[in-house]
Parts: C-alpha cells; sequence; structure tokens
C-alpha cells in the first residue's frame, strides 16, 4: 500500500473523519480506562496502609 | 488410607485471592507487552500494507478495530458469566471477583464496537444508527454490562452484591449468541460474518491485519481484566494479615 504523502495518508480517500474518529475513540476511552486502573489502585494502596497503621496503633 | 500432601496442580489452590495476587502481578507486564508489540504490528499491516478495498475505500480500515472490538464485547461477556456462575456455584471469592473485574472493560469494548461501527455505517449505508437486529442486540450487551456494574454498585452488602450480579450476568448470556446470530437471523443492514471456520472472504493482509489487532485487544483485555482484579483483592482483603505483611515488606507492587 502506497499512500503518496502524509495528505493523502490523513484524508484516508475522503474518509478521514470517520476512520480518525474511530481510532481517536479507541485511544481515548483506552487511555481513560487506565487512568482509572490506576487512580483506584492508588486508592487502594493508601486504604492497606491505614488499615496496616491502624492495626499496629491498636496491637 | 488418607493422605496428608496436597495434590501437585489444584485448580481451586490458585481461587485464593492470596496466592492469585502475585501471580498475576507477575503475569502483567507480558500481557501488556504483547500488547504493545501486536499493536504495532496489526496497525503497520492495517494502515501500510493492506490495499484499499475495492467498493467502500479506505473507510473498511475501520474494521481493525470495530471487528476486534466486537468480538471481544461477546467474549468478555461470556467469560464474565462464567467467573460469575463459578462464584455462585462454589462461592469462590476470586471468581466473584474476576466477573467484577471484566464488566468495565467489557462495556469499553462494546462502547467502542457501537461507535467504530457508527462511523462506519455512515459513510456506507448513509446512517450512523438503525435500529437492526445486530446493532440494536449489540446495544443491550452494553446496557447488561452497564446494569451489572450498576446492580452491583447499588448493592452494599459485597455477598448479595456478587450473587444478583451473577444472576444477571448468567441471563444476560443469552444475549450473545442473538448477536452473533443476528445476522443469519434477520434481514439486517449489517453484512454477514467475514471469518467462519469454512475460511474467509477477505484479502488475506486484510484478514492478518484484523487478527494481529484482535489479538492485541484481547492482551489488553487480560492486561486490564488482571490489574483490575488485583485492586478489588486489595479493597476487599484490606484487613488480611497476608495483605499487611506484603505491605509491610513493601512487596505490594
Amino acid at each position: 500500500m502506497t499512500w503518496g504523502g502524509w495528505d493523502a495518508f490523513w484524508s484516508m480517500g475522503g474518509y478521514g473523519l470517520y476512520v480518525w474518529g474511530s481510532y481517536a475513540m479507541v485511544v481515548a476511552v483506552v487511555a481513560i480506562e487506565i487512568w482509572q486502573l490506576k487512580s483506584r489502585r492508588r486508592a487502594a494502596d493508601n486504604e492497606v496502609k491505614r488499615e496496616s497503621a491502624r492495626a499496629r496503633s491498636t496491637a | 488410607m488418607t493422605t496428608t500432601t496436597a495434590p501437585r496442580f489444584n485448580l481451586f489452590w490458585f481461587s485464593s485471592p492470596q496466592t492469585f495476587f502475585p501471580l498475576a502481578g507477575r503475569l502483567i507486564p507480558w500481557f501488556i507487552g504483547l500488547a504493545v508489540i501486536l499493536t504495532l504490528i496489526g496497525l503497520y499491516i492495517s494502515f501500510a500494507v493492506a490495499p484499499t478495498d475495492a467498493t467502500q475505500g479506505e473507510s473498511y480500515r475501520i474494521i481493525f478495530i470495530h471487528v476486534p472490538a466486537a468480538w471481544m464485547s461477546m467474549f468478555l461477556y461470556v467469560v464474565m458469566a462464567f467467573w460469575a456462575a463459578m462464584g455462585l456455584a462454589f462461592n469462590t471469592r476470586l471468581s466473584s471477583m474476576m466477573a467484577t473485574a471484566i464488566a468495565p472493560t467489557g462495556a469499553l469494548m462494546t462502547f467502542l464496537a457501537l461507535w467504530t461501527g457508527a462511523l462506519w455505517g455512515r459513510p456506507t449505508w448513509g446512517a450512523y444508527w438503525v435500529w437492526d437486529a445486530r446493532l440494536t442486540s449489540e446495544l443491550i450487551l452494553l446496557f447488561l454490562y452497564l446494569g451489572f456494574i450498576a446492580l452491583q454498585a447499588a448493592i452494599d452488602d459485597r455477598r448479595r452484591a456478587d450473587k444478583a450480579g451473577a444472576v444477571l450476568a448468567i441471563i444476560g448470556v443469552i444475549n450473545v449468541p442473538i448477536i452473533y446470530f443476528s445476522v443469519k437471523w434477520w434481514n439486517t443492514l449489517h453484512q454477514g460474518a467475514s471469518v467462519s471456520v469454512k475460511g474467509s472472504s477477505m484479502a488475506t493482509t486484510m484478514l492478518w491485519g484484523m487478527l494481529i489487532m484482535a489479538l492485541a485487544f484481547w492482551m489488553y483485555s487480560i492486561a486490564a481484566v488482571l490489574y483490575r482484579v488485583r485492586t478489588l483483592i486489595l479493597e476487599r482483603e484490606k484487613r488480611a494479615d497476608w495483605v499487611r505483611e506484603l505491605a509491610a515488606q513493601g512487596r505490594l507492587k
């Protein structure tokens, strides 16, 4: 497959909006999921730390 | 005669969150690595190798993410219902957590299948959306995922939340064959399956691009689900001795 330049590549034969609109949404949604996964994990880690600290102080 | 040694291989051994947590942690980097490599290869084939489609022009290139997302949306639902059923049948904590961990990624894949489908439908059918059997049943799949997530979130008691979610997930499985066979059972705008056990109706490079992207989506989904299930384990077992020990040793990563 030869595109003959970046302009032709980005325009996707006139379907650029549809093709790139699809791929951009995949990137956006995956980025949101990764961010959500990490922030929830951070919260869980902090919760574990709090629990351990409380267990130590009452022991 | 009784024996005191545990069997060498026992599937239930991994059903303990304590043994699964470090195992999943070791597996995640491999699945991330595979997902990245397969995505790069898949995108290269999709945009640099696969030729222009004779009838649809370049708009068909949406297929390389649309079909993988649609496959994963159905596959993840079946796996989610399987673990939910296992949790219901054996009361294994980890099974229910697996089901809960799969739901958001499954909903994400379903949304992507619908979104990319809409953007593909517009140039090929002239409409972003039609109430046809394939599209409608896929939309119902999204509602099943969201319903499962909302139902579990609405019930405070974890065990009851797991059970209620499991019942919903199991009943909803009926929708998966409906999605899959909808293009055969009803007259629909959506095209039939391009890939079947008999072979494929696509150009070889197009097929390879699609299959490699599907594998990439699969590896990503596994990594995301394993990452989420580890967080769920920590949330639910934060008072367990083993979690405290790992935290004290700084080995929670």
